[in-house]
């Protein structure tokens, strides 16, 4: 059973909570009527307001990248042509579970954020994009009784890890598959329809909604994020809404792993961090100087018993299995990669694994059309920097936790929407 | 002038390298990989002829 906490200091308005109803999480979908009531769909009196705001703030991307949520929303207002904005909902990595509690239990506050993204970026229409069909019944009912007449479009897409990927969501709604394409173009330049294209997550959104609606509290509406924060096979999970800079640490303590021996940053994008973990504050640049990244903010934690070969290779395998096969780089270094961890944790690799991993992690970033093979990469150059005496020939034979490394489903890191 | 390898076309025939060796590289499985994306006035010709060179249309020169 996946928990919900907020971490906010009391009365602060966040995205789990609404001081107007109390500090408890919201339970079931949150009706028109309780979004009017913290402020919603207030109309917009000046866009420049709006945006330089968020630009001030410096809100952040809450898709995976962490991108400028206001340079990203100029360069769709600025590109020629009527623009396209999607809120994408489609939340691929299996160990975060932020979009889709959002959706169900907030549709409106995201479905305000499309609104407000709309207006600031002279958009004609908007779309939302997801697969979890729990998600988008509560999409459809906000659709039907919101109050603005904007055309809105449902777009649903079958799960995959790289369908939320911004080039294979323009692609799945312009009726292709929900693949990825290769960049140049970006959505911004040409998306749906060869529109300039905004593809927002749907954290982002609900921060800008908010941030509008509570013009006092934007700073830290700005700088909060969601995490989701799991153990193997998806146990003591939680998701929480915490402010920037808590250690994680703290967040570890909130559901039982604060003795961790190691944690699995961003999903699987943002590689594996070893003793000194504990000591990682939430945040973009900071994570990103220490040599870790944020992610979509989803934290697997190893406890002592989880060997991170183990688990590398597990996650590796799921990356394998879930890449779109259109760029044969990610087929062969994909496979390579889970091929060798897997030998390491089998016992039954061959003299020095090390040096042709670290070969590997150091070639293959940034050749795939997506960054599935970039995580894949990443998640091996970590392990060979934070835990360098594991990946030795002999490693699997005397390692109780490899013993069983075959699932390539993704089953160790996935978590249930709460 | 940039060099772009769209990773999604490329099948590993590997006949962009040899015209254009300091350009592009071939990895352990013969997929390419630009070495520089920038391409240099004097490297113009060479990226020519690997964009020419391939039988998918997996490069392309962008002014």
């Amino acid at each position: 059973m996946t928990g919900v906490h907020s971490l906010l200091p009391e009365g602060q308005p966040g995205l789990l909570v609404s001081p107007v109803f109390g500090a408890e999480p919201h339970r079931g979908a949150e009706d028109l009527a309780r979004y009017l009531a913290t402020g919603g769909y207030t109309p917009l009196s000046s866009r420049d307001r709006l945006l330089d705001r968020i630009a001030g703030l410096g809100l952040r991307g809450r898709g995976g990248a962490g991108f400028p949520a206001a340079v990203k929303l100029r360069a769709v207002r600025d590109a020629p042509g009527r623009p396209v904005v999607v809120a994408n909902g489609e939340e691929g990595e299996p160990g975060s579970v932020k979009d889709r509690w959002l959706l169900r239990h907030r549709p409106h506050l995201v479905l305000d954020g499309l609104r407000l993204a709309e207006a600031l970026t002279g958009a004609g229409h908007g779309c939302v994009y997801l697969s979890d069909p729990l998600t988008e019944q509560a999409v459809r009912n906000a659709l039907a009784e919101r109050p603005t007449a904007l055309r809105v479009d449902v777009v649903r897409t079958h799960p995959a890890y790289v369908a939320g990927e911004e080039s294979a969501v323009v692609r799945r709604i312009d009726g292709g598959p929900a693949l990825p394409t290769a960049k140049p173009p970006r959505p911004f330049e040409a998306g749906v329809g060869g529109a300039p294209t905004l593809v927002a997550n749907v954290e982002t959104l609900a921060r800008i909604a908010l941030m509008h609606a509570c013009p006092d509290a934007a700073a830290a509406v700005a700088a909060a994020h969601l995490v989701t924060l799991s153990g193997p096979g998806g146990t003591d999970a939680a998701l929480v809404e915490a402010p920037a800079g808590t250690r994680l640490k703290a967040l570890a303590d909130l559901c039982g792993h604060g003795t961790a021996e190691a944690v699995l940053l961003g999903g699987l994008f943002g590689g594996l961090y070893g003793p000194g973990w504990t000591d990682l504050p939430l945040d973009h640049d900071r994570l990103k100087a220490a040599g870790a990244a944020l992610g979509c903010g989803a934290l697997h934690f190893l406890r002592p018993q989880d060997c991170p070969v183990a688990t590398a290779a597990e996650a590796t395998a799921y990356l394998a299995a879930q890449s779109a096969r259109q760029c044969g780089v990610c087929v062969s270094g994909t496979g390579a990669l889970a091929g060798a961890l897997t030998a390491v944790a089998r016992g039954e690799a061959g003299e020095d694994p090390a040096e042709k991993l670290d070969r590997w992690s150091r070639q293959l970033p940034g050749r795939g059309a997506c960054g599935l093979l970039d995580a894949a990469a990443r998640i091996v150059a970590t392990l060979l920097t934070h835990f360098p005496d594991r990946i030795g020939a002999r490693h699997g034979s005397g390692c109780p936790a490899c013993t069983h490394v075959v699932a390539d489903d993704g089953r160790r890191f996935t978590v249930t929407v709460p | 002038m940039k060099l772009l390898l769209d990773s999604t076309r490329c099948q590993g025939y590997g006949l962009c390298q040899e015209p254009a060796p300091e350009l592009i590289d071939l990895d352990e499985w013969g997929y390419a990989q630009v070495l520089l994306s920038d391409v240099p006035a004097q490297g113009a010709g060479a990226a020519e002829a690997a964009v020419a060179a391939c039988p998918n249309s997996a490069l392309r020169l962008v002014k």
